[in-house]
């Protein structure tokens, strides 16, 4: 079982890192910044959300896993938002 | 793995630090400088001291990096007029910045045999608090002269700034933000965060007793979140004269003394606690030192009063 778990976890967490990785290839070579805030905003959510996809059979109960995607949630609503402004202001 | 991880940090933050005294601009100096805060964070908790990453992150960064950024704001004008200074200032300021660096670099690279600590003994009588958490113990019981010198001190940087309002504009409020639209997603955001906000900060300060955190970082976070509104338009910054917010302002470190005070009757002198009731003080005097902090940080930061009291 533990196995399984240590293979779900790694195979999450890598998911996750490809997706940085990605956002942050998309940061570097976009040519304006509605598009590379389009790639960065791919980073923050679906990578940060598979990572802790993947810590969550750590986090030893029911408290740790709320505090994990509660960290995940607040990215995506304050990410949702800065971007939005951002974009605004360079409009 | 650990020490390439480490060693990735410490390069990245050296390398961030030159960045930072190399950037021409102030503003983008200044974005450097959150960033760099947020990665001395992640540096202290890799010391295991996590409450020192706690206090970067919100302080370091969050609160001292909007400062900046408001003081880069107001000096946008300024700044390229004035004559670069001559070269022996230049020359002077390099080798006072040299000295300085090679004593620092001699104190860590040269230390004593023994390095003198008194954290056996901190951690030895911490049962005597009733607190959990060592940090708390240091700043509430074993040095708590200096903890609430802190606070003193925080209150005459916000009467500093203050007095750089002009006298037409004294007892007025701060001028916080541009004229936002009812229906702006920053007035979303500002009606959304601020109540997990405050529940966050309420958490941090009461866990501070056992855990990292507490009133300084939960402070922080209640700062935050009335900026956030005072930005927003959500509430208008309220006038400096306004009795309720110095009541706020003064509430925690009256408190604090109030309790010192008390020491001399209830237990062995000023700034002591009888041993039975010193978590339930200590945890009171946080509570009291979370709301003064928040108020003092967010006026801060609003800056000093430019709109004029409407009679």
């Amino acid at each position: 079982m533990s196995g399984l778990l240590h293979a779900f976890t790694i195979l999450a967490v890598s998911a996750g890192v490809v997706f940085f990785i990605a956002g942050t290839v998309g940061l570097v070579r976009f040519p304006d910044v509605p598009t590379r805030l389009h790639a960065l905003t791919k980073a923050d959510n679906v990578g940060l959300g598979l990572v802790v996809l993947g810590l969550l059979p750590y986090t030893g109960g029911l408290l740790g896993a709320l505090k994990l995607v509660s960290v995940w949630l607040l990215t995506l609503l304050s990410g949702a938002i800065v971007t939005q402004l951002i974009a605004r202001a360079v409009r | 793995m650990a020490l390439v991880f480490d060693i990735g940090i410490v390069s990245l933050l050296i390398a961030i630090g030159a960045w930072m005294i190399m950037a021409r601009d102030t503003l983008v100096a200044v974005i450097i400088f959150v960033v760099y805060g947020l990665l001395m964070s992640i540096a202290w908790v890799r010391l295991s001291a996590v409450d020192v990453a706690l206090t970067e992150a919100a302080i370091g960064s969050g609160i001292t990096g909007m400062l900046l950024l408001s003081a880069a704001a107001r000096l946008r004008q300024t700044e390229g007029a004035g004559a670069r200074p001559s070269f022996p200032v230049c020359v002077a300021a390099g080798s006072l910045c040299a000295l300085i660096s090679a004593g620092l670099a001699g104190v860590v690279l040269l230390p004593a045999d023994v390095a003198p600590t008194l954290a056996p003994l901190a951690v030895a009588n911490l049962a005597d608090t009733g607190l959990e958490n060592p940090v708390a113990g240091v700043l509430f019981a074993y040095r708590a002269l200096d903890t609430l010198l802190e606070k003193v001190v925080l209150l005459l940087a916000l009467l500093g700034v203050w007095s750089l309002g002009s006298d037409r504009a004294w007892g007025g409020a701060p001028a916080l933000g541009a004229y936002v639209p009812p229906n702006d997603i920053l007035v979303f955001f500002a009606q959304v965060l601020p109540p997990i906000g405050i529940v966050f900060a309420a958490y941090m300060t009461w866990t501070g007793a056992s855990h990292p955190g507490g009133a300084f970082q939960g402070g922080t976070v209640l700062a935050v979140m009335w900026l956030l509104v005072m930005m927003a338009g959500v509430a208008r910054a309220p006038p400096i004269s306004s009795t309720k917010v110095r009541w706020l302002l003064v509430a925690g470190p009256a408190l604090f003394l109030a309790v010192g005070f008390l020491g001399f009757v209830i237990a062995a002198g000023f700034l002591a606690y009888p041993v039975d009731y010193a978590k339930a003080l200590i945890v009171l005097i946080e509570i009291a030192l979370a709301l003064s902090i928040g108020v003092t940080l967010a006026l801060l930061a609003a800056g000093p009063p430019e709109r004029t009291l409407q009679p």
